[in-house]
């Protein structure tokens, strides 16, 4: 009778409050549940913030979860989705010595391949940017591996919805849609 | 020609308060909050402050207060010691949903996170526990955040609120104005049912068989009693009650069937897995009801009325969910409902009750054992309060006996931490409850263990003279984890034995009037002159020392199979 767990997007809709970011986490903590990815940034709403959260849980908790989110005074509204309902993207930085570059002849195919971005470089090290899905970066990371990566850093998880929140609706603001 | 005058962030609190129509504050000073209480002292012929001997009985006071008023209980503490000392208190009132406004000291803003004298991270460490918290390093702040705290505290599913407000705040100086909130956009108190979910509950409840309502303390807080009584009179349904719903209806009402859960009474755990439908009333499925979940009520559909969506489906999968307030959804759906009656059904409660009364309750009101029984000192507190009493008990043995057997006449006459089984609770709770409610008799019923962690209360109480009436039923153990140990851990009793002073020479210490019981022939005349004095006063009784309570649902076991030895 288990569920199985899932990859869920909880995005949430906030005023700005300095205590919130600890509340949400607080609900996870609670119930011993690892987030694997949080990111915070504004939305298309003036003064209104959104949280994107991602969670590997079953269907059953991620709903009781966004209940719990949802009952926190200053969250307006929030949301989960899986990942057939989002459009989602993270985005992976490589810094890698330059050297390499001139001394390991495959790389500069592997870096041409992946169409990723060179953002950086300089006599010592090239930074290389790249956004898409997790294989799409992990793979990236993978093929750059043997030829050291000095830092690697992936992003959290952005994503819209395919429907829409109507957060403006709940507002009582000018919708959007 | 009025000037504006200025008033420090200090007088502010205050006013703030007196504008929320406060009039009492449960607390304890130090050197963050010292500024408000510098004006309390000038304000203090309209705001009673009352020093409890410890931030966590302020907490438990307030609580008392709230629970028999219904009004938002306000506490005051200082800065780290003093605010961390408030989290059971916090935690305890969040669980049981109880107004609450906590008022905290904090060190000067320049000093946040420099590990300053007292410094604690109190909205950190709150958070978890507080229904919303919030700091304030502004004296113009205080205003608006005072009036959304209590707003927050006293709307929708109350809760506690907790506010830290730095030194340099409270000492700032502000131009004062205050409106009361009315909404936060981002907070909906009390959600909207759905009619087509009213109707179709309305459909089950009527096409019913076998119905059974569970209700909990959303009918309190709600102050849907009446409502709630009209909906089982016209429908005729068997009513059951969980710890918190205690007292919401009459205890001799023919529809009440007794309490759910653990050591709740036979027939309605036994029959929450035969009824056809399950409705439960401002109730939140907590596992000391429900026992295991795998075998709970799986043969009966389910409605839920409930003022929190998070409650919904959070426990038990319902067939019917209506969100509101049940002041307003229980007359709504009681215009759909047919008028019926269930007497062959309700005549199976009355069997079973038959059962159990024979196999404990007897025994437990009219013991044959030289020993005295918990129960039959509740069953005497009853006669001498002919029910009218306020109730309070603390976490235990005593605890359960005390809601099991205890007769209420009236509504918010029960407290007790039921969510968060606090020990200490009921003395200090017992004193705001007199102070809420001073028209009434108050009868704190305790356990030796849960007395000696809030004993000195003893204090407060005798300083502001409540009359509050202390019966503290003394085993020599922690009864109820002696209970497990000898039930499930071969009675291997582990720090469970107290050796006990002598807790009349430490009430005479407080100058309370105290005295001790041990023999039956005395226990009536004993709790006679208790009820009797105007005063506050302590009852010790020496009860059977290794006394067990049932009925009991081992923990699980399916309510069915609920132990009656
Ligand atoms: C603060 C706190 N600590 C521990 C417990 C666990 N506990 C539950 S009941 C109980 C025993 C209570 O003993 P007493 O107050 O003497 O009451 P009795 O059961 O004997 O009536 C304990 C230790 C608790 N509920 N609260
Ligand atoms: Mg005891």
């Amino acid at each position: 009778m288990s569920e199985l767990n899932k990859t869920y997007t909880i995005s949430v809709y906030t005023e700005n409050n300095l205590g919130l970011l600890n509340r949400i986490s607080a609900i996870f903590l609670k119930r011993h549940i690892s987030i694997e990815s949080f990111t915070t940034s504004e939305s298309e709403i003036e003064n209104i913030f959104r949280f994107i959260i991602v969670v590997n849980i079953t269907k059953s908790r991620v709903e009781r979860v966004v209940k719990q989110i949802e009952k926190q005074i200053e969250v307006i509204a929030a949301f989960y989705h899986s990942n057939e309902e989002t459009i989602f993207l993270e985005t992976a930085l490589y810094k890698i010595k330059s050297q390499s570059l001139f001394n390991e002849k495959p790389l500069q195919k592997i870096i041409k391949n992946s169409q990723a971005n060179i953002i950086t470089v300089s006599p010592e090290y090239f930074v290389i940017e790249k956004t898409g899905w997790r294989k799409d970066t992990e793979k990236l990371y993978y093929d750059l591996e043997p030829y050291g990566l000095l830092q690697f850093v992936r992003s959290g998880r952005i994503s819209v919805s395919k429907e829409p929140m109507n957060i403006s609706n709940i507002l009582g603001l000018n919708t959007d849609k | 020609m009025s000037k504006i005058t200025r008033i420090s962030g200090a007088e502010a609190v205050i006013k703030s308060l007196l504008k929320e129509g406060i009039d009492l504050i449960y607390g304890y000073p130090g050197g963050a909050i010292m500024p408000i209480y510098d004006e309390l002292h000038k304000y203090e012929d309209k705001l009673n402050h009352v020093l409890t001997r410890h931030e966590q009985g302020a907490t438990h006071a307030a609580q008392g207060f709230a629970r028999v008023t219904g009004k938002v209980g306000v506490v005051m503490a200082t800065s780290g010691p003093g605010a961390t000392n408030l989290i059971t208190g916090i935690a305890d009132a969040q669980i049981d949903s109880t107004p609450m406004v906590c008022i905290t000291g904090q060190v000067a803003s320049h000093l946040l996170g420099s590990d300053a004298f007292q410094e604690t991270d109190i909205i950190g460490i709150s958070s978890p526990v507080t229904k919303w918290n919030c700091q304030v390093t502004k004296a113009s702040e205080i205003p608006k955040v005072l009036a959304k705290a209590f707003y927050i505290a006293k709307s929708g599913r109350p809760g506690p609120v907790l506010i830290d407000i730095t030194k340099d705040a409270q000492f700032e100086l502000m131009e004062f104005s205050y409106s009361q909130c009315k909404s936060v956009r981002s907070y909906i108190p009390v959600p909207d049912y759905s009619i087509k979910q009213l109707k179709k509950a309305a459909e089950l409840i009527n096409n019913a068989k076998k119905p059974l309502i569970v209700f909990g303390q959303g009918v309190i807080l709600g102050n849907a009693e009446t409502e709630f009584k009209n909906f089982i009179e016209k429908t005729g349904i068997p009513s059951a009650w969980t710890i918190l719903g205690l007292s919401a209806l009459p205890s001799d009402h023919p529809l009440n069937v007794g309490m759910v859960g653990m050591h709740g009474n036979y027939a309605p755990n036994v029959l929450t897995n035969q009824c056809d439908l399950l409705i439960a009333v401002g109730m939140r499925f907590d596992d000391r009801v429900t026992g295991n979940l795998d075998t709970y009520a799986k043969q009966a559909k389910i409605i839920h009325f409930d003022i929190d969506p998070a409650e919904i489906n959070k426990i038990v999968e319902v067939d019917v969910p209506l969100l509101g307030n049940v002041k307003e959804t229980l007359p709504e759906i009681l215009k759909l409902v047919n008028k019926n009656n269930h007497e062959s059904w309700l005549g199976k409660f009355h069997s079973l009750y038959e059962i159990e009364y024979n196999k404990v309750i007897k025994e437990e009101l009219h013991p044959t054992k030289e020993g005295l029984s918990m129960a039959e000192v509740v069953k005497e507190i009853n006669i001498a309060s002919k029910g009218n009493a306020i109730i309070i008990t603390d976490v235990g043995q005593h605890q359960m006996v005390a809601c099991r057997y205890a007769r209420f006449n009236k509504s918010k006459s029960n407290v007790t931490s039921g969510g968060l089984g606090t020990m200490g609770f009921a003395l200090p709770a017992a004193l705001g409850a007199k102070m809420g409610a001073p028209e009434r008799e108050v009868v704190a019923i305790i356990g030796d263990g849960g007395f000696q962690m809030t004993i000195q209360e003893l204090g407060t109480i005798f300083q502001t003279g409540s009359a509050v009436k202390i019966v503290v039923l003394n085993n020599n153990y922690l009864g109820m984890v002696r209970q497990w140990q000898e039930m499930f851990f071969e009675k291997r009793y582990a720090s469970t034995e107290l050796i006990n002073p002598d807790f009349v020479t430490i009430a005479k210490g407080y100058y309370i009037e105290a005295k001790k019981v041990s023999k039956r022939e005395e226990l009536k005349s004993s709790i006679e002159l208790m009820m009797n004095s105007k005063k506050p006063f302590f009852l010790e009784v020496s009860v059977e020392k290794e006394h067990n309570v049932f009925p009991m649902i081992p923990t699980g076991a399916s309510v069915s199979d609920i132990r009656l030895d």
